[in-house]
């Protein structure tokens, strides 16, 4: 049964004092019906990681339904780490697909911003393993730290070798107006940035920031004639996981999980991963962008630096990638990220992309991992 | 307070005891009674050595609650010499460089504290200083 994206919403990402949960999602789900003219959904899938810490709110389906005047369908929280969106953008295809509903909204939404420093960093810190990761003090950070560190010993890539994926991410930002930050950066800025957990620097983080995206998924069969916009089908999808703690990787290098994820939704998809057009990667840190290339196949294992650059990843590259600013520059509202992903892709695909707008986009990869590729989950769109 | 969660785990916090399987020898850390090896059931206790070799190692700036004081602090992929690698604190460091590949020895030392300082609960687990020759080394530069 062929699913089709046919409405999105977002919200800018950044610092939303004046906005609650409810208020920013519900902004973004409007804006995803809006779109769907006729299209009503009939379950609703929230994919959030820390309101029950941070906002002290659980029982999110409920209270979203409801605020929102969907009063009577069904829905709940769907959470994998980092790659929520994308488990609850899957939730969604599963149950149109086994025929329980023929049509689903999606939203991601995160409220980062009400708490600040510690309280945040433990809260990140409960998607690592409690008992043996964070509980030695380990945060998201300080583990993709780990990884690079490790990564620089093994392979010896020139020093400042990942700074391309943050500079061509901020230079996409730009031309995004939900971005978090709009601004190119200067190679010398990444070079001289502070260290948030060495060698990890500023400029190889993604900020946390608040923010919600939606989509409406539906049966392809049940579109009206006169839908507003141009539908996008979502022909792939696959999700695995590895192990929760990286110490317990035989390779912490190899992103396992975003390899098996990656071939199952192409295999899904019926095509090669050389057929696809843009790839929007999880580079919730600069190490993670390398090794998801890496473990998708288009480079070489501890080759995945040599892509950090603008002939293969810019919007006239080899392989557009974050190409409405990526994590880093649009911004990280955890849950809502895998679902920001998604609008961006479809944004692509329907030729909305505006000056960030990649020439002839007709499939698109989306990948999003809870963690270091502890869980991963990639979807293909493709345009009619 | 969460008393019950660190009670349960002292044997591994305080003596890295993990497992072995008695089916493909494999050592096994933290203990899972499934081993990831062969997948048979392993539930036969081993004690670990406490040494082993630094895979990789950071230092984290911004803390989590119940960490702040403590931060800067160091945190390492830890290789245990048996096998399985850990994560965990490097402590005792004085002026020594940490490196990939050091060798490095287990410590129990106060972890964390819960709620107030004065009367929280404090956390003790494993942490790993250089290993003693590397240290004698050091102090006779």
């Amino acid at each position: 049964m062929d699913i089709i994206i046919a409405g999105i919403g977002q919200t800018p990402v950044g610092e939303h004092w004046e906005l609650s949960l409810r208020e920013i999602a519900f902004h973004a789900m409007q804006e995803a019906m809006r779109e769907a003219g006729e299209l009503k959904p009939q379950a609703l899938y929230v994919s959030n990681v820390l309101a029950a810490q941070l906002s002290g709110q659980a029982h999110l389906g409920t209270l979203l339904a409801d605020f929102a005047g969907l009063r009577g369908v069904e829905a709940c929280t769907i959470e994998a780490g980092g790659a929520s969106g994308g488990a609850a953008l899957r939730a969604a295809l599963q149950a149109i697909q086994a025929g329980h509903v023929d049509t689903a909204l999606v939203v991601g939404v995160e409220k980062l911003t009400d708490k600040i420093g510690p309280a945040v960093e433990n809260a990140l810190a409960t998607t690592l393993d409690a008992d043996y990761e964070a509980v030695h003090g380990l945060t998201p950070t300080a583990q993709a730290a780990l990884l690079m560190q490790r990564y620089f010993h093994e392979f010896s890539p020139p020093e400042y070798a990942l700074g391309g994926f943050p500079l061509i991410a901020h230079a996409h930002g730009a031309g995004n107006p939900n971005a978090m930050f709009r601004k190119a950066i200067k190679e010398s800025l990444y070079q001289r940035a502070g260290m948030v957990s060495a060698p990890l620097n500023m400029f190889d983080a993604a900020p946390d920031a608040d923010g919600a995206a939606a989509v409406l998924l539906a049966r392809a069969d049940l579109l009206p004639p006169d839908l507003p916009k141009p539908p996008v089908r979502v022909v792939g999808s696959g999700a695995a996981t590895d192990t929760l703690a990286v110490h317990d990787r035989p390779d912490p290098l190899a992103f396992r999980a975003a390899r098996l994820s990656i071939e199952r939704a192409l295999h899904q998809a019926g095509i090669t991963r050389q057929q696809v057009d843009f790839f929007e990667p999880f580079d919730a840190f600069s190490i993670y962008a390398a090794l998801s290339l890496e473990a998708a196949g288009f480079a070489d294992r501890g080759q995945g630096w040599q892509w950090a650059q603008e002939e293969k990843i810019g919007l006239r590259g080899e392989l557009p990638m974050m190409t409405m600013g990526g994590l880093k520059a649009r911004g990280n509202p955890w849950g809502a990220t895998g679902v920001y992903q998604v609008v961006e892709a479809v944004l692509q695909l329907r030729g909305e992309a505006g000056e960030n707008q990649i020439p002839n986009a007709r499939v698109g990869m989306v990948q999003c991992l809870g963690g270091p590729a502890s869980t991963a989950i990639t979807h293909i769109l493709a345009r009619d | 307070m969460e008393i019950s969660r660190h009670w349960r785990l002292k044997k591994q916090r305080y003596a890295l005891i993990g497992e072995v399987c008695p089916h493909c020898e494999a050592k096994i850390f933290p203990p899972r009674d499934v081993c990831p090896e062969c997948g048979d059931e392993a539930k036969t206790e081993f004690a670990f050595s406490g040494r082993g070799k630094v895979y990789s190692y950071t230092t984290v700036q911004n803390a989590p609650q119940g960490y702040a004081d403590a931060a800067p602090y160091t945190v390492a992929l830890v290789q245990l010499d048996e096998g399985p690698m850990v994560t965990a604190q490097l402590t005792d460091l004085g002026s020594q460089k940490v490196e990939i590949g050091m060798p490095v020895e287990m410590v129990t030392r106060r972890l964390r504290s819960e709620g107030d300082q004065e009367r929280g609960m404090l956390v003790y687990s494993y942490k790993f200083r250089p290993a003693e020759f590397q240290r004698l080394a050091v102090a006779a530069d």
